[in-house]
């Protein structure tokens, strides 16, 4: 007799909530993000709606700073941050390593009601008021002038980074310590390389933004002198923490989207993917270098411009690796079988968008630019297109790929091609003004802007509307097929992993018995079929 | 859990913190001028290596794990060398 799967071992909450199986924890992560993104997507709703006009008739100046400062907040350490590892990567490593578990199961549920955790406090301090600092909580107006729930909001945000480290740590002992016989580090598939590079990046960035927090509190609170030079403190000190943990934190957000699009890319292309040890290297290229070149948010800030020219030429460095990664997917697509199923529609859209905000990047790199787009709509567009375009799309992309895994249902394929067009769309047209605008000099963070501009934001505002409705869809279909879906099979793809080996959705323990990998990951046959990585 | 004593070299390390922690406060009322930084900095750095070496077990542990945290001191390295750079060669307000 087979074991039960997942999903049906048991059915009480208990079950849920106290569980430490890696896929119900996933389950439990995935539907904590749904709440969080759309918390941030409704401030940017509102935001949007603001801007589709050049007065402030929708909000006062006061709530519109509360109200892009919580889109901020929610949308990075609620939502882009956690998305991938925790949902995803918590689901798909285990099984793609050919483990029954993470290495520590419970650590990863802790992990789970830190996060939940640390989301209540900070929402709580939006639903008392909100805050008004933007995302950076940049001092001395975090220090000193705002009125708003800043200690409420940094204390959330310090809980939920102690689920970033836990998850971290769990990800790379996993890596290390529970891969099945024969798998090794070159047999390893590209996404688990990426969570790998993102973990290191968790687990030494973070603490480093938990100080930060609590430097900022003491000095609010106490008065210490930190950050205010009036009494000892240093003004730059704070953007350099700051930005020491949150430009990492980019590549925390964009490196497990480029695992998954390897291996929707590999999957759709039915082909190997092409250098695979450069790709690998890649990301913890990226990984390493990402912690040089935080300054380059800092080029207007005063700070030295010995500093700014090194951060300049190190932020050119670090694209080196992300290019070898764009040219090494395109080659992967080169004279492969294409399939444009809905997994590689998003992984294509990533491609290109991916490639816009990374070499918008190169743009802000320069000094001499970045002085004239500093804090316009030139940035936000820019780091959108990494952000949304780039990492989002990758989340749906692996989200369709591996939904037939995770739910042993499949979804309509139909509808799944229309959001995936209607999202590439959709953002294209709320973002691709902004650089305009940007290049233009509308600044970012105000409500009220020259009637010259309003052109291109009710562009913005239209494409967010369909890039709205586009993002609702798939709750529709997905939500229709958990419930009425035709029966996913084990491997429904022809993939060659070992998560494709066991059952959709998979036992609780994961594999009948335990995987021996034979050969390295992505293997297809002349004929584009598949050899199972155990086989 | 009854007769569960903590190891001595646990102990050891806790009573020689207690001992850097008070050196460290007599020391910060003598006056040695620019040197009081650097001495408190040196203690700093002896605490820190008695918590890494002995509280995180770290003294008869394998490569890989001094590896990891090497790396945490080599980050911690690129924090103060690149802030640094900018708060030396910064221009005066």
């Amino acid at each position: 007799m087979t074991e039960p799967d997942y999903l049906n071992s048991s059915y009480t909450l208990r079950s849920w909530f106290l569980t430490t199986d890696h896929k119900r924890i996933a389950i439990l992560y995935f539907a904590s993000l749904i709440a969080f993104f759309f918390i941030g997507g409704a401030a940017a709703t509102a935001i949007r709606i603001e801007l589709a006009t050049p007065q402030a008739d929708l909000v006062s100046s006061d709530t519109y700073n509360r109200l892009f400062t919580m889109h901020g907040v929610i949308m990075v350490w609620f939502f882009l941050i956690p998305s991938i590892p925790n949902t995803l990567g918590n689901f798909i490593v285990p099984l793609m390593i050919g483990a029954r578990d993470l290495a520590f199961p419970r650590l990863n549920l802790l992990s789970w009601y830190l996060f939940v955790a640390g989301g209540c406090v900070t929402l709580f301090a939006i639903v008392a008021g909100g805050i008004d600092t933007g995302w950076t909580f940049y001092t001395p107006f975090s220090t000193l002038y705002s009125n708003s729930y800043v200690i409420i909001a940094v204390t959330g945000i310090f809980i939920a980074g102690f689920s970033s480290i836990l998850t971290g740590l769990n990800f790379i002992v996993t890596i290390h310590r529970l891969r099945a016989p024969g798998l090794t580090w070159y047999r390893l598939p590209l996404f688990v390389w990426s969570l790998y590079a993102t973990s290191v990046i968790l687990v030494l960035a973070t603490p480093v933004l938990a100080i930060t927090l609590v430097l900022l509190a003491t000095e609010r609170f106490f008065g210490v002198g930190i950050f205010d030079p009036k009494i000892g403190g240093d003004p730059l000190l704070f953007q350099h923490l700051f930005w020491f943990y949150s430009h990492p934190a980019v590549y925390i957000m964009i490196l497990p989207g480029m695992g998954v699009v390897n291996e929707l890319i590999s999957c759709f292309s039915r082909k190997p993917v092409f250098g695979y040890k450069f790709v690998a290297w890649a990301s913890l290229a990226i990984a390493a270098v990402g912690f040089l070149v935080w300054g380059h948010h800092m080029f207007v800030s005063g700070q030295s411009l010995l500093a700014s020219l090194v951060f300049s030429f190190m932020s050119f460095i670090v694209a080196v690796p992300s290019a070898i990664k764009v040219f090494n997917w395109t080659a992967t697509l080169h004279k492969g079988s294409l399939r444009f199923d809905a997994p590689m529609l998003y992984a294509l859209g990533f491609l290109g968008l991916f490639t816009i905000g990374g070499l918008t990047g190169l743009f802000l790199a320069c000094l001499a630019f970045d002085v004239h787009a500093t804090d316009t709509y030139f940035v936000v567009a820019h780091f959108h297109y990494i952000m949304v375009g780039g990492m989002v799309t990758a989340y749906f992309g692996g989200l369709h790929y591996w939904w037939p895994k995770i739910t042993g249902r499949l979804y309509s394929e139909y509808w799944a091609r229309t959001a995936a067009v209607l999202i590439f769309f959709g953002f294209n047209l709320t973002f691709f003004p902004q650089f305009v605008l940007g290049a233009e000099g509308m600044p970012r963070r105000y409500h009220v802007y020259p009637p010259e501009f309003q052109v291109w934001n009710v562009l913005s505002s239209g494409g967010a509307t369909i890039l709205a409705a586009a993002y609702l869809l798939p709750m529709f279909y997905l939500g229709y097929s958990l419930f009425f879906g035709s029966r996913a099979p084990a491997n429904p793809w022809d993939a060659p992993g070992l998560e494709w080996q066991t059952s959709s959705p998979p036992p609780e323990l994961n594999f009948e018995s335990q995987p021996v990998v034979t050969r390295a990951p992505y293997q297809y046959r002349t004929d584009f079929t598949a050899e199972p990585q155990n086989a | 859990m009854m007769g569960w004593r903590p190891p001595l070299v646990l102990v050891a390390s806790w009573l020689g913190l207690l001992a850097l922690l008070a050196l460290t406060v007599t020391l910060a009322y003598l006056p040695f001028g620019s040197l009081n930084s650097t001495v408190a900095i040196v203690i700093a750095a002896i605490k820190a290596a008695i918590i890494a070496a002995f509280f995180m077990e770290l003294w008869d542990r394998g490569p890989r794990l001094l590896i990891f945290a090497g790396a945490g001191l080599f980050w911690l390295g690129l924090l103060l060398w690149l802030g640094l750079m900018d708060f030396i060669t910064r221009a005066p307000a």
